[in-house]
């Protein structure tokens, strides 16, 4: 039976993601790189085509001159030893520098604390599209590991003149070639000592199979661990360059408000503070933050803006200011709907709605910008170093080889740092005054000028037999987004559609993007029409599943959790949901507590979590723990509130998010399948919380709660039509 | 003019007005970046210090009231290479995934940890529910409080 695969709908990265790049020539600055690094060895991974193109081979020895253009990974084993590889991913506390520096010691053969990544710079790493979509550790973990197999390669081949041995004899261990025979070894760093030699590679040479990995596959503490426990990271707002200013940005009274005047009279009579104008960007530069907050406070603004829709009107707005038509792209029609509602017993037929939220990483969007002559150079955290260079090239009209993106370490993105806004104000304000500036975005400014996760309105019909086979299946993501829209159970007919609409708020995306909100009703859905047909949720989900990761998840988890141990009442309910995206399958059982005064609390959660072969258990936990924390605040009570143009909760006082006192007992059970290849993990494990607590109250008080947040404002009184 | 404020064990003359924030003071003025801006509001917990020993948000505390009081950062805990007990089990939990908010988070679980060397995990949360951590690492923090209070013992 055919499952609908996400890939008729992947078009969600292109929404989101607004500037992408198809084709690139990326300038290495040969000599001067290879002089940066001194001398050693340095293996290229060549993007495919290019190679094929160019000359027909696969793997071939080349001169600093005729390096190609397009290079997908690099690694540089320097002649002490030091292994640097670099990397256009950005570290945003995934842990990828950690999981991908396992990856490629394993294949290197090295230890662990020998490798060093180079990450998300433009001038030095090649070109990346972002870190985004869970794709790290499929695409990159597996091109660092071709380049480290290709170099371990290499220094054996060197190793074999020296050590008199037929090289099919040498092994590569702990940075070292040796010659089991005689015992003899030599060290990586002797070997490349007073060399400078390249290696261009296309083809993937074998990898270790994954049965056998050693420093992959097992936990390794996250690197840098040290500097973040003692303060000692520096992250964008914690640089400092010579003469630097500070900056603040005026911001408009509402979206899309025209500036009518502006008096920087007395702003601009404070000392140091001088105000930048251009166009309808405004803002203040000053020696200190305290004086930049004083000048622009101290400017004196009109601003003129258009009515707009509110929160109140979103939902019915989404649905008319949407695409009706049957667009393929958007669109998977399996079998014939009408007839399976036509002939089936059960049918649920409902609407659900999700309401905008906020990244809210702790890090605000910041960027420190530095004009050298006609060069810029910004640090900022993005989670799209050569997007936002391409922002700033063309925001300045100027070559984007003229723009170097550095990305720090940062505290955090969730989806949320796609833009360079932060660095195009940032160099703009550096641009007028001839010094470098620092710019960070106040927590206000974060809630209101950044872009909130989707909202939509989903309409499910779901039919059943009365044995309980799904047989129809309808599905409309009007706004909300297509990922995750598929269904994993086997059903004969079906229509499933996504409607972009007119989005009165800047949107853009959040991990997991829609699949959080589709997971939502579909696992709703199902367990709406199990309680119709009298079956256990677990049961119907299983009787209409024949995909076996879901199943073992789904398995895995209601074993570890106890499912169907004990009755639901009307103090505590159980619940449960399951799907599969990007690669990743999960199962989430959730147990919430109902108190007499009616407040719900989610006081424990298992979660059953497979991406195929484990890089760093310990990462991956921590990932699915976090993914589950988080994802609370998007399922009780996270809910962007706005009116005409204006955000009206946009403080931590007023926009509630997880803490301490919100956190369950959580369990999580890893299913590792070194069978499979490495999917990412990023997201997928934070899909299934907001359906399983929401099927948990419909166990415990028999109300359905049909939008996301379900409980902003405390349990409502159940449903008059509900039974 | 300038204002002394005692950070670390070291005295500091600050030329800043008395009502700029401390955590800027520190930041900007001082160089000690550990303690983070997070909201500016009081309501994530990132700019967390001590004062005298006890946890303030230093974005809401004017620096002329911070003056006259001993101070510690996150950058005054650990004696030389000698980490504090809580740097301690935070590492070994990992109590951090992008650890934006860890400086405030170790700060806030050594004021509770020397005010009350034995929590129960309700005082734990209670003491802990000012700060944010949106990475949602809560158990693993927890873990590591627990952990520390364990070797007061």
């Amino acid at each position: 039976m055919e499952t609908i695969a996400n890939s008729v709908f992947d078009s969600e990265e292109q929404q989101h993601a607004a500037i992408q790049r198809l084709s690139y020539a990326f300038e290495l600055q040969r000599r001067d790189f290879l002089k940066a690094l001194g001398g050693g060895v340095l293996v290229c991974l060549a993007v495919k085509n290019a190679v094929t193109q160019e000359s027909g081979h696969t793997q071939h020895a080349a001169s600093d001159e005729d390096l190609p253009n397009s290079i997908a990974a690099w690694l540089h084993v320097s002649d002490d030893g030091t292994v640097t590889v670099f990397t256009g991913k950005v570290e945003i506390g995934q842990n990828i520098r950690t999981s991908l520096s396992q990856q490629i010691a394993e294949e290197l053969r090295v230890p662990l604390s020998s490798v060093q990544l180079t990450m998300a710079d433009t001038e030095l790493t090649p070109f990346d599209m972002g870190t985004f979509g869970s794709r790290t550790t499929p695409i990159m973990g597996r091109q660092l590991r071709t380049v480290a197999v290709a170099a371990r390669n290499l220094l054996i081949d060197m190793a074999a003149p020296q050590l008199h041995a037929d090289r099919s004899t040498l092994v590569a261990a702990d940075g070292k070639v040796r010659d089991p025979k005689s015992n003899r070894a030599i060290s990586y760093g002797e070997l490349t000592k007073g060399q400078q030699l390249t290696r261009v590679i296309g083809d993937d040479p074998p990898e270790t199979p994954l049965s056998e990995w050693h420093i992959a596959g097992a936990s390794a503490p996250k690197v840098d661990s040290h500097a973040f426990v003692t303060g000692q990271h520096k992250y964008t707002p914690d640089l400092v360059r010579p003469g630097m200013l500070y900056g603040k940005i005026l911001r408009p009274a509402a979206f899309h408000a025209n500036l009518v005047s502006l008096d920087t009279s007395e702003a601009e009579k404070l000392a140091g503070v001088k105000v930048v104008r251009d166009g309808e960007f405004v803002g203040a530069v000053a020696p200190d933050e305290y004086a930049a907050t004083r000048a622009v406070q101290a400017l004196r603004a009109k601003w003129n803006s258009p009515p707009q829709i509110s929160d109140s009107q979103l939902f019915e707005h989404l649905k008319n200011k949407s695409e009706q038509g049957s667009g393929e792209r958007n669109l998977h029609v399996t079998g014939d709907v009408q007839r399976g509602f036509a002939a089936a017993h059960k049918t649920v037929n409902k609407t659900y709605t999700v309401a905008y939220i906020a990244h809210c990483p702790l890090e605000p969007r910041a960027a420190v910008a530095e004009w050298n002559a006609d060069k810029l150079t910004v640090w900022t955290g993005t989670q799209r170093p050569f997007g936002v260079q391409e922002e700033l090239a063309t925001a300045f009209r100027i070559a984007k080889e003229k723009v170097r993106v550095i990305v720090p370490d940062t505290g955090a993105a969730y989806g949320g740092k796609h833009m360079g806004d932060a660095a195009v104000e940032a160099a703009r304000l550096a641009k007028a005054t001839g010094k470098p500036v620092k710019l960070v975005w106040t927590r206000e400014e974060e809630f209101t000028w950044s872009y909130f996760r989707t909202a939509g309105v989903i309409d499910v019909k779901a039919a059943a037999t009365t044995d309980g086979k799904i047989i129809a299946w309808e599905f409309h993501n009007y706004n909300s987004g297509p990922a995750g829209i598929g269904t994993p159970y086997d059903i004969p007919n079906h229509h499933i559609q996504f409607h972009a609409a007119d989005s009165p708020l800047r949107q853009g995306s959040y991990r997991g993007l829609a699949a959080t909100a589709n997971h939502f009703v579909r696992e709703s859905a199902m367990d709406e029409l199990a309680h119709e047909l009298a079956i256990d949720p677990l049961e119907l989900r299983l009787k209409n599943l024949t995909d076996p990761r879901l199943r073992a998840v789904l398995e895995a988890a209601a074993k570890k959790f106890g499912w169907g141990k004990e009755k639901s009442s009307a103090a505590r309910g159980f619940g449960i949901a399951g799907g599969v995206e990007k690669g990743g399958y999960v199962a989430t059982c959730a147990e919430v507590e109902i108190t007499p005064s009616r407040e719900v609390r989610i006081t424990r959660v298992v979660e059953a979590f497979e991406c195929g072969a484990i890089v760093n258990p310990g990462g991956l936990r921590n990932q699915i723990e976090g993914s589950i924390v988080q994802a609370i605040g998007g399922a009780l009570f996270e809910a962007i509130r706005f009116e005409n143009g204006r955000i009206l909760n946009p403080h931590f006082a007023q926009y509630r998010v997880p803490r301490f006192s919100d956190t369950p007992q959580i369990e999580v059970e890893m299913l590792d399948r070194k069978d499979l290849p490495s999917a990412g993990a990023g997201e997928t494990p934070i899909v299934g919380l907001a359906p399983a607590v929401g099927n948990a109250i419909f166990a415990a008080t028999g109300i359905r709660l049909r939008s996301l947040p379900m409980i902003p404002q405390g349990l409502p009184q159940a449903h008059p039509t509900e039974a | 003019m300038a204002i002394p404020l005692l950070v670390n064990g070291t005295e500091h003359r600050v030329d800043a007005p008395s009502g700029e924030a401390l955590l800027t003071v520190l930041r900007d003025r001082l160089g000690l970046t550990g303690t983070k801006y997070g909201c500016g509001e009081g309501q994530c917990g990132a700019c967390t210090v001590l004062l005298d020993g006890k946890p303030v948000r230093s974005c809401r505390l004017a620096l002329g009231t911070a003056s006259q009081k001993k101070i510690t950062t996150i950058e005054g805990l650990a004696q030389g290479e000698h980490l504090h007990p809580v740097q301690e089990t935070f590492l070994r939990a990992e109590a951090f995934q992008c650890a934006y908010c860890t400086s405030g988070m170790i700060m806030s679980a050594v004021a509770l940890l020397d005010k009350n060397p034995h929590p129960s995990s309700q005082e734990i949360i209670r003491h802990m529910d000012g700060n944010i951590c949106r990475c949602g690492t809560y158990p693993r923090i927890l873990a590591a409080i627990r952990d520390a209070a364990l070797r007061n013992r």
